[in-house]
């Protein structure tokens, strides 16, 4: 049985079709990233995953359970949690508020405030300081650790290095192998193809909303994932 | 000299029940951003509620209170959970319109009920007993224990919203309705909640209301523009600039009516003008901006 | 739903035909109708008047004003200034009425639109508080009591008296609902769509968000102090209560909400159902009240395009079609 596993979903905004038949796997303990171009349809998955985005059609399966008609709220307590594209965090809290609203569902786990200070050591200093004020980077490491305070099997990852510097991208996902290392599933969407193919143990490429390509990175070709992505 | 400052104490005291009111209403713009027309109303039904209970079970205010408050709690969450959110959104109109029906559903159901005729609570010796400073200057037991509340609710408010996970729930739904959805926070709940606590201070704020004049059932509307100059005075989303802006709408209300009763209202309205005019952000404006 | 280009042209032609007619034959109205159509008919445009400019105001200018009762007894008030204490013809007073609505929306549109949304809203409504309060502190104008305006309608004879009105309340209601459509099918027409969908993306594309809410909220208040005017001339007394009431509001919401936000033909359907619900209703007092708040509701939760939109669902066409649609 897979983690997640998702069947020919479609989605809509309006009149516009957004995805196409997406079947896509996932295995408990497995890192998994979606790449593609901008609009392929990628943030729109997860959003159809978590119940953000109404689905139009398809079956979503987490943990065998059937997920297509949970409403967003909901979907946390079954071990699903997002870190949304641009981080959104919650302005009026504080850094330390923000990681414990990510607490709020008390899903038991791992993951505790002290664990998040360890794995991202920067934060502690800034615990007391309201999260938007911080630098684009520590906030990704805020939205990341408000995901984990909720002990998800399955973490879901929007464009970590939008709008980051290499350095700072590369910072972030030193934090992977310790959350993997919990046992925690990890489904990471990237335009930017280099670190993502370094962590997933699978990929799969979006196109204009279907999957284009699907296969483990040391098996793909640049030029197979090329062809993928821009579909050229 | 010495009556000047029984006016201003007056109108100081009289700022607590404006300040009560002002924070339900505070609470809700800032949670759900919406402005509730109906506000006054329901502080007006709270005040009727608390006077028929007061009759047909023989009970005194206090008794009447403590059995109003729970009433209003429930009638603002199902309000809120089974009307009020299917008007959300990016249509700031819709709640708008929607409230404003309320006001008016409320309004002719007390004058259904309870006809046009002035009403108010009485509160035994308590009511007109007050604290003498001197000669001249007394202070009534009654103002005097609704500014007390007041700061405690207050002060309680400020505890929730600062401390506690539905205190961070609300400001995190505020901030942005959808992610908070993300961890697991159902909003059409946090919602009702917050309207519930809202209701539960305006049900104070009315019984204090009725307690201390005649009330009628049609004066929720100047009770609405008295708490929403109270927060624009304050500045938006800060609790203690509401309890200041209540301050100052009613020592403004009682200078102007100390040179003319017909001049009260408009003295406080004037200065609600004044402050949009010079300080549009409020005299107590949150630091934070968001 | 996209209609055939024949239905929403016939649509249009008859629309424009019923509207022609219905205006002609109520211009006609003095020499074939009874004095009592003739007044609910008055009665039935001024409505309507104060319907378009709110629909125009909030529907197409996203200004939620509570409080164009302002101007409303503003143009009251003005016939006790101008008509009564000053022996000008009443009739002529309307006109001086909105030029003095407008100069008085300035300072007041400088001071609310420091306000956004529904603030804005409530302190429309301070403003109109205030002005009933000086108002009822002013003795010469008969306080909080009011005062009759019957003196400055002595010597005109009846007749000429209510076709007048009738005349003047034709300009307001069917001429406001006219000059809206023009000006919402005008380059403004399509600045105000914008700005009330998403004012940020209006302002990117080069609209100025600020001239086209001042333009709009002076207008309304323009025809709002008109109408107000027109209004007591047919009431014959103004007192601070009545003339700077909420009610004028309540009534105005309904009407938009039920006829259609946003539509030129909402207001005319919407004025119609009030005024046979209230035909209907009237007797039950309180009751009538409640359960025009509660239709009003179940319109904005459930009806949110109000009756013209239902009918524009089902026919797939608009009798004033104010989108300019793009040829397929």
């Amino acid at each position: 049985m897979s983690l997640l596993q998702t069947d020919q979903l479609l989605a809509y905004y309006g009149d516009f079709q957004a995805l196409y038949g997406i079947s896509l796997r996932l295995e408990e303990g497995e890192t998994v990233a979606l790449i593609g171009a901008n609009g392929a349809g990628k943030s729109t998955f997860l959003k159809a995953i978590t119940g953000l985005v109404k689905h139009g059609g398809g079956a979503v399966r987490f943990a065998g359970e059937d997920v297509s008609r949970t409403p967003a709220h909901k979907i946390l307590a079954k071990g699903v949690a997002l870190v949304p594209e641009g981080r959104r965090l919650f302005p009026s809290l504080s850094v330390e508020e923000n990681l414990l609203m990510g607490g709020y569902a008390k899903r038991p786990g791992p993951w505790t405030l002290p664990r998040i200070y360890a794995l991202f050591p920067a934060l502690q200093a800034h615990a007391k300081r309201p999260a938007t004020a911080l630098s684009g980077g520590q906030q990704q490491m805020v939205a990341i650790g408000r995901a984990l305070m909720s002990n998800p099997r399955l973490l879901l990852c929007d464009e970590l290095s939008l709008g980051l510097a290499p350095i700072i991208i590369r910072d972030i996902y030193a934090a992977f192998p310790t959350i993997k290392g919990e046992g925690t599933s990890v489904l990471v969407v990237e335009q930017d193809t280099s670190q993502a193919l370094k962590v997933a143990d699978r990929v799969y490429c979006f196109q204009e909303g279907r999957i284009s390509l699907e296969g483990r990175p040391a098996d793909l070709t640049r030029e197979q994932i090329t062809q993928a992505y821009f579909g050229v | 000299m010495s009556d000047w400052i029984n006016t201003i104490v007056q109108g100081v005291l009289t700022g607590g029940l404006y300040a009560l009111l002002a924070a339900g209403l505070s609470l809700s713009f800032g949670v759900m951003r919406i402005i509730n027309i109906a506000h006054g109303d329901f502080a007006v039904l709270a005040a009727f509620i608390a006077i028929a209970l007061a009759q047909w079970l023989g009970l005194n205010p206090a008794e009447a209170l403590l059995l109003t408050l729970p009433l209003m709690a429930a009638v603002g969450y199902v309000l809120q959970r089974y009307i009020l959110n299917r008007a959300l959104g990016a249509d700031v109109m819709r709640p708008l319109l929607v409230t404003f029906g309320f006001s008016i559903i409320i309004q002719n159901l007390l004058l259904e009920g309870f006809s046009a005729t002035p009403r108010s609570l009485y509160a035994g010796n308590f009511g007109t007993s007050s604290v003498t400073l001197n000669a001249q200057i007394a202070i009534g037991y009654l103002p005097l224990t609704m500014m007390i509340v007041a700061v405690a609710i207050l002060a309680g408010m400020q505890m929730l919203f600062s401390r506690t996970m539905l205190g961070r729930a609300f400001r995190a739904a505020s901030d942005d309705p959808e992610v908070v959805r993300l961890m697991g926070v159902d909003n059409r709940h946090v919602y009702a909640l917050a309207m519930a606590l809202a209701m539960v201070m305006v049900g104070v704020a009315g019984v204090f209301l009725v307690l201390q004049s005649n009330t009628s059932p049609t004066d929720g509307p100047q009770n609405l523009l008295y708490a929403f100059e109270s927060v624009i005075i304050g500045g938006l989303g800060s609790l203690w600039g509401t309890l200041a802006g209540g301050v100052i709408l009613g020592v403004a209300q009682a200078i102007g009516a100390k040179f003319d009763p017909g001049w009260g209202t408009l003295a406080g309205h004037l200065c609600f003008l004044a402050v949009l005019a010079f300080r549009p952000n409020g005299l107590f404006p949150k630091t934070k901006d968001r | 739903m996209h209609s055939s280009p024949k239905l929403q042209l016939a649509l249009q032609l008859l629309g424009l035909a019923v509207c022609a007619g219905a205006a002609i034959a109520a211009a006609a109205m003095p020499w074939w109708s009874a004095r009592y159509t003739e007044q609910w008919t008055i009665e039935f445009l001024y409505t309507l008047a104060l319907a378009q400019g709110w629909n125009l105001l909030a529907g197409y200018g996203g200004l939620l004003s509570v409080g164009q009762q302002a101007f409303i007894g503003v143009g009251g008030y003005l016939i006790v200034a101008i008509a009564v204490m000053g022996g000008l013809n009443p009739f002529v007073v309307v006109p001086i009425a909105g030029v003095a609505c407008t100069v008085l929306a300035i300072p007041m549109a400088a001071l609310l639109f420091r306000l956004r949304g529904p603030n804005f809203a409530v302190g429309t409504w301070v403003v109109a508080e205030v002005l009933r309060l000086v108002i009822s502190n002013i003795d010469a104008v008969g306080g909080g009591s009011g005062t009759s305006i019957t003196d400055a309608l002595i010597g005109i004879p009846v007749w000429w008296r209510m076709s007048t009105t009738l005349w003047i309340a034709l300009a307001l209601g069917a001429g406001g609902t006219l000059i809206v459509y023009a000006l919402l099918r005008s380059r403004l027409g399509l600045a105000l769509t914008a700005v009330r969908d998403s004012e940020a993306a209006a302002a990117s594309l080069g609209v100025s968000v600020t001239r086209v809410k001042w333009i709009v909220y002076l207008a309304a208040a323009c025809w709002a102090g008109m109408t107000g005017a027109l209004i007591f001339i047919t009431k014959l007394r103004v007192a601070p209560d009545a003339a700077f009431s909420i009610d004028w509001m309540s009534t105005t919401f309904f009407v938009v909400v039920i006829g259609g936000i946003g539509t030129i033909e909402g207001p005319i359907i919407g004025t119609l159902v009030f005024f046979v619900l209230r035909g209907l209703l009237a007797d039950y007092g309180s009751w009538y009240l409640v359960a025009l708040g509660v239709i009003a509701i179940v319109f904005v939760l459930f009806i949110p395009k109000g009756v013209a939109g239902l009918l524009q669902d089902l026919t797939g066409a608009s009798m004033f079609p104010v989108q300019r649609r793009a040829p397929r």
